[in-house]
């Protein structure tokens, strides 16, 4: 069979992959994206959707400042995908909530926003703590419960609708001429001369380089390259309820309502080596009290489903990008929060794999951090 | 389009649907009731606004969602009626709130 050739290759086809795909090919590249379909343990298809900052970069601020300069390009990045696409990723940027419950709450909350205001230049969160007062006017249709003590308010947070950003962004990638392939798995990866190939159930393609961003999928595969993509796999649980009259106008972490009127509330964080991918009753319950805790009227909503995603975590959290110094031309990129992140992705990581070299900005996010001797 | 088959003996009950009074045998759900009264459309949409009436009857379709006894977004089809039952029709979506005079059992 003849081989397609491409200048680049992007292993996985969920956001972060489509979102790096869709950079390149924007900026002249031709790109071929491989994925699995729809038996792949999907992260895009099951989060909660939150464009989020606030809570990103406690010990690693060049997270921070990379959160934020996702952030400040969301806005057009979605006007970019509506229009190429015509499918709104429903993305909203009006800021975000994270509720306390006790003053134990607040003054933990406090002092992670203070110590994370303090590693990084204070134009990157502008998180502030505000009282029950000031968040009662910003959710004028809800009653709380007395334990809501206040909560940390993020103005550059947000939200869009996941399932809407992964449509969007297919409909993208077909409009700049990316070769999607969900019949096309990626197997195997040889570097060979000049570029790599790789082996598919649909026949060779070629590349000059190659991107792994296949998420969960990604770790066998980086090996053969002398690529790392350690992930420490987390459970996230979280309930789906009946529609709701709108009332929750600002999303929090771990609350938030669709434009639907659908109410999504989290979570869960379980260890999940096996990457099973079974919702308990008790994770449910647990879900369910504190929402109570919170809003008492919640008690009387109904709850329609609940559901759990795999999160791609490495073992600190933060992602990791790199590029192979035994295959140059191969690089990895995974982390947790492919939505947050998707617009820089499609930008300055889409620029800096273009350009064959990583910027310093990206160094601190190479696995070699989690090398033992590094660290000694 | 419905049409019941006489059963003349069968025992009743007094509801009320969308405020009219009506006597419905006592095997009728609430949505069997609404189709009976043939109020149309049993809710809208709270996605698009678009009408909505029983479809299923068992429980699958969710279109059946109505207010019972002051109770929102009940799944009709699956609630027997009963004496003095009020069965209203449901304007998009619920309130999170509602009364506290309603708390029927759910």
């Amino acid at each position: 069979m003849a081989e397609a050739s491409f200048d680049f290759v992007v292993v996985g086809g969920g956001v972060v992959g489509s979102s790096i795909g869709l950079g390149l090919a924007r900026r002249g590249a031709r790109v071929a994206i491989l994925d699995q379909g729809d038996t792949a343990l999907r992260s895009s298809r099951v989060n909660f959707g939150l464009v989020w900052l606030q809570s990103k970069g406690d010990g690693m601020p060049e997270y921070g400042r990379w959160t934020r300069r996702s952030a400040d390009l969301w806005t057009e990045f979605a006007a970019y995908l509506q229009d190429l696409s015509g499918i709104d990723p429903e993305h909203e940027q009006k800021g975000g909530i994270a509720f306390c419950l006790g003053e134990a709450e607040f003054e933990h909350r406090r002092n992670t926003i203070q110590r994370m205001h303090n590693q990084v230049e204070p134009w990157v969160y502008e998180t502030r703590m505000i009282d029950r007062k000031a968040v009662e006017a910003l959710y004028p249709g809800v009653r709380f419960g007395p334990e809501m003590v206040g909560a940390s308010f993020g103005p550059h947070d947000g939200v869009t609708n996941p399932l809407r950003l992964l449509q969007s962004l297919h409909g993208a990638l077909k409009r700049v001429g990316i070769a999607y392939r969900p019949d096309a798995p990626a197997q195997a990866i040889q570097s060979d001369g000049g570029g790599f190939v790789i082996d598919t159930p649909a026949g060779p393609f070629r590349a000059g380089k190659v991107v792994l961003a296949a998420g969960h999928g990604t770790t066998g595969l980086a090996a053969t390259l002398g690529l790392e993509a350690p992930i420490v796999p987390e459970r996230g649980q979280l309930i789906i309820t009946e529609r709701v009259a709108p009332i929750l106008p600002i999303p929090a972490s771990g609350v938030r309502q669709t434009r639907d009127g659908t109410i999504m509330i989290g979570t869960t964080h379980e260890a999940a080596p096996d990457l099973t991918t079974r919702a308990t009753t008790a994770n449910a319950v647990h879900i369910a009290e504190r929402i109570v805790r919170l809003i008492p009227d919640m008690a009387r909503v109904k709850m329609v489903r609940t559901w759990l995603g795999l999160r791609v975590l490495s073992p600190d959290g933060f992602p990791v990008y790199m590029e192979s110094e035994t295959h140059p031309g191969a690089y990895v990129a995974i982390c947790h929060s492919g939505n947050t992140l998707a617009a820089v992705h499609a930008n300055d990581l889409a620029e800096a794999f273009l350009a064959h070299r990583l910027p310093d900005t990206l160094a601190p996010f190479h696995p070699r951090r989690f090398h033992v001797s590094q660290a000694a | 389009m419905f049409r019941k088959l006489p059963d003349p003996a069968c025992a009743t009950v007094a509801v009320t649907v969308d405020g009219q009074a009506m006597r419905v045998a006592t095997h009728e759900t609430a949505a069997s009731a609404a189709l009976l009264a043939a109020m149309g459309a049993t809710r809208t949409s709270p996605v698009n606004g678009e009408p909505r009436a029983p479809f299923c009857m068992m429980g699958v379709c969710y279109d059946c969602l109505m207010v019972i006894d002051g109770v929102p977004s009940r799944q009709a089809c699956l609630v027997p009626v009963r004496d003095g039952m009020r069965i209203e029709r449901q304007a998009g979506a619920r309130a999170l709130a509602f009364g506290s005079a309603e708390t029927a059992d759910v």
